[in-house]
């Protein structure tokens, strides 16, 4: 059941062929520390995303959401199951996927093009070409996500002179600057108003149309899972487990107007039912 | 805006003059005793005439204050990096810092000399050990509280700990470290003098030692206004470079609108 601990993502692009599985769990369960004090965090999940998908994961608050993320990272290990990512399984070392949180955490002692140029000082194969093309081609490449953002012109300037929308779109290039295959959001909009976070729901969603990455996102807002996810789980209650996986059919590029409709509010309430349920389960148990 | 600046100098410089004029009037109507309290301008004329007495102590002061503060801010940086990293060295080596900070150091001035002789070495010790503990603190506290998020989002990368020591780490303890190399530096020079007024035959804090045990007040204040020009002086140098290297840590003043 040990993994090789060399085996590792090598940020190769999949075989194509649509039924290529990008991420897959079988019964991965997660639980942190030990004895009397284990918490479970995640109970035997098992969880198929096809490459190049982009999937949601909504659930009540501390259900596991962010587990899953840090399982397919690399960042933590299953306690028991499988966790198999880009075809090999998940082993101790890191998996070279994009991610990005809630917090932007631009260095501020960086320009925003060198902040976003910090993963490719990181990561095989750009980190020995490096020093020679930090002013060249990886600036150019950097530019160019932040012309995608709508951040054109705002390279060189500092993560304090931006709003923490701009700050968020930022973040999102220097999750894609490495073309990872997967990219990993963790609440990254939860920090943001209303109208700023539709109108990074649609920049995210041009993102994923033009790179086509396998996204896995965590959020509260079942709106934006909507907006964005071609798939949807929803996850019980701490132990997290997953209680329903429904596939999203609204045509893209989506639009915040079509989040309106009355399919899309038919969907939002589906979801809330799964979540109020969940939750009122969870009270029942601790009580 | 620049006019305000200006004007803030304008009082800082006024309230030294003005502290000055404040001393020579009181001395001048209570018709104090030049053994007890010299005026000011006395001390100036001392110090002048007794310069080229008193600049090889100064050399001397300096020197063994820069050579403790160097090895100083090495043994702290060294040592403040390993406890910064580990949670578990953090959390060991604490108390026992703690407790080599609290001893008052001039408890170990005889210490070092019965261990090295009077002179130079127990006062780029005293220096040494005065300082490195507040550099220690700050590089630890900077390296410990890097934001947890992306550390998460470098290790998804397959960052290695030097890589985020290196990348993140260091940059952000700089303000920290240089915020550190201010204190440390006054701290090193009180411990150079404390050293050499205790057991020394050389230096700022041995003059001023000699001359008052010789009743020459005038001269022990001399050392005294040496002492204080010297201390702002390091306390420039340092402030000017620490605006130099992490400008970007005080730059939030000026936000430029976008």
């Amino acid at each position: 059941m040990r993994m090789q601990p060399n085996a590792q993502f090598d940020g190769q692009p999949v075989p194509e062929g649509s039924a290529t599985i990008a991420i897959e769990l079988s019964e991965a369960s997660v639980t942190f520390g030990r004895g009397d004090r284990a918490v479970p965090a995640l109970s035997k999940t098992t969880l198929k995303i096809a490459d190049g998908e982009f999937v949601a994961l909504v659930g009540p608050s501390g259900c596991g959401k962010s587990t899953i993320l840090r399982l397919v990272s690399g960042l933590v290990q299953p306690t028991s199951g499988v966790v198999i990512v880009g075809g090999r399984e998940v082993a101790a070392r890191a998996m070279r996927v994009g991610m990005a949180f809630q917090n932007p955490t631009m260095l501020p002692w960086m320009t925003i093009e060198r902040n976003i140029m910090l993963p490719l000082k990181i990561v095989e194969p750009f980190r020995p070409k490096f020093r020679k093309l930090r002013k060249t081609e990886f600036r150019d490449k950097a530019n160019a996500l932040l012309e995608q953002v709508g951040l054109k012109g705002f390279g060189n300037r500092y993560p304090w002179q931006l709003s923490g929308g701009m700050l968020q779109r930022a973040n999102l290039c220097r999750a894609l600057i490495h073309e990872p295959r997967m990219l990993l959001l963790d609440e990254p909009f939860g920090a943001l108003d209303q109208f700023t976070r539709e109108e990074l729901w649609a920049i995210l969603q041009n993102l994923w149309m033009t790179h086509k990455p396998t996204v896995l996102l965590v959020t509260h807002d079942l709106r934006e899972a909507g907006f964005l996810a071609s798939r949807i789980c929803v996850m019980s209650a701490r132990p997290g487990r997953i209680l329903d996986d429904s596939r999203v059919e609204f045509a893209r590029p989506r639009t915040v107007a079509m989040t309106f409709e009355p399919d899309f509010v038919a969907l939002n309430q589906k979801l809330r039912a799964f979540i109020e349920d969940a939750r009122s389960a969870a009270e029942q148990g601790a009580g | 805006m620049f006019g305000i600046d200006v004007r803030q100098k304008a009082w800082s410089a006024g309230l030294i003059v003005l502290f000055f004029v404040a001393w020579e009037l009181f001395c001048l109507m209570t018709g104090m005793s030049d053994l007890v309290l010299p005026r000011p301008s006395q001390v100036f004329v001392t110090l002048v005439q007794r310069f080229p007495v008193l600049w090889p102590h100064i050399v001397q002061t300096l020197a063994t204050t820069m050579l403790g503060f160097v090895l100083g801010v090495a043994l702290g940086v060294a040592l403040g990096a390993i406890i910064g990293v580990s949670k578990t060295a953090y959390d060991t080596c604490y108390p026992l810092l703690i407790g080599f900070s609290s001893i008052p150091k001039v408890a170990v001035v005889p210490i070092f000399v019965l261990w090295f002789g009077s002179g130079t070495v127990p006062a780029v010790l005293t220096a040494l050990s005065i300082c490195f503990f507040p550099i220690v603190v700050n590089i630890a506290t900077g390296l410990a509280t890097t934001e947890p998020e992306l550390e998460d989002v470098l290790k998804a990368l397959g960052a290695s700990k030097l890589d985020i020591l290196w990348n993140v780490g260091l940059p952000r303890t700089m303000p920290f470290f240089f915020a550190s190399l201010k204190v440390a530096i006054s701290y090193a020079f009180v411990g150079a003098v404390l050293s050499e007024t205790v057991a020394s035959n050389r230096g700022i804090g041995n003059v001023m030692m000699t001359a008052s045990s010789n009743f020459n007040v005038p001269l022990v204040f001399a050392g005294l206004f040496v002492l204080a020009g010297l201390g702002v002086a390091l306390y420039v140098v340092f402030s000017l470079i620490e605006g130099q290297v992490t400008g970007w840590a005080t730059r939030k003043n000026d936000v430029i609108a976008t």
